[in-house]
């Protein structure tokens, strides 16, 4: 079973991600060609068109956004029940890259919707809900920001990121729940015609190592910038005692 | 010509693609320079042992 205590010691993490962040990084671009060349290969769908290939690029930032923001939410959840600094800055660190995909998989959803739907956005339950997600990671960075006390804001992130990860499960049955003009779930209930899965897992393989590779990075950039500042405030203590 | 630029949707599908990958580059390339950056204000800031 991974032990997370063995990670939560900063210098450990920074060994370990020193090495793992490039390797996964790697992984990331190998199947990100593998990907490409399996899309671009994929036949047209009977009804979609060459559009289908859109849900190459469209799903996987989808669900890399949602898997962002579990990881800031279950980081969230250890910095403030353990009071973890390590945890804390993975939070942190996470929210940019979630908002990123989330907002990508927002745009590409509307370039794949104007020629299907014959709009670019609808007030459909699972779009609004994917909308709602990337407002909780634009607030959960507004928030960080807008404290300057580091503990005080990772707390009050933290208590937002954990009350907004209600909207996980709502965006996920949100197809359930409403009549949507958005696809139903067609992965695991096996609608998808067999010949896409091979373009869509890989794709999708690659975004989540490349979402895990520069949440390291990050992270290790936030370690970074926390050693910068208390190096500074320890300059600055010398300098007042001489 | 690909087999993206070649269907009726080829505007809306290279859009997507193209998107898709300025996006994830500028990720890249914003992570990478913000660690180096960060690292290097931490190397410079680190106070000098005593002899």
């Amino acid at each position: 079973m991974l032990n997370l205590a063995f990670f939560a010691n900063p210098a450990r993490f920074m060994a370990v991600s020193r090495w793992l962040a490039p390797a996964l990084g790697l992984i990331a671009a190998a199947l990100f060609a593998l990907g490409l060349w399996l899309s671009v290969s994929a036949p047209d769908d009977y009804q979609q068109s060459d559009t289908v290939k859109i849900m190459f690029v469209h799903v996987p930032a989808a669900l890399t956004g949602m898997f962002a923001y579990a990881c800031l939410a279950g980081a969230s959840f250890f910095g403030l029940v353990f009071r973890h600094n390590l945890a804390d800055l993975a939070a942190k660190a996470a929210a940019p890259l979630g908002a990123a995909l989330t907002a990508l998989a927002l745009v590409t959803g509307s370039i794949w919707g104007k020629p299907m739907w014959g709009a670019w956005w609808v007030w459909d339950a699972r779009l609004t809900s994917m909308l709602v997600l990337l407002l909780l990671f634009l607030g959960y960075m507004a928030l960080h920001a807008a404290l300057d006390d580091e503990a005080k804001a990772a707390r009050a992130a933290a208590i937002l990121a954990l009350v907004g990860a209600i909207n996980l499960p709502i965006i996920h049955y949100s197809v359930v729940w409403w009549n949507s003009l958005h696809q139903g779930e067609s992965i695991m209930s096996g609608k998808l015609a067999p010949v896409y899965l091979g373009p869509l897992f890989a794709m999708w393989g690659a975004y989540m190592l490349l979402f895990l590779s520069l949440w390291l990075v990050r992270t290790r950039s936030e370690v970074f910038r926390r050693r910068a500042g208390t190096a500074a405030l320890l300059a600055a203590d010398r300098g007042s005692v001489a | 010509m690909t087999a993206l630029d070649s269907g009726k949707y080829a505007a809306f599908v290279l859009a997507a693609y193209g998107l898709s990958a300025f996006t994830l580059l500028a990720l890249v390339v914003d992570s990478l320079l913000r660690t180096r950056g960060w690292r290097i204000k931490a190397e410079r800031a680190k106070p000098a042992r005593k002899p």
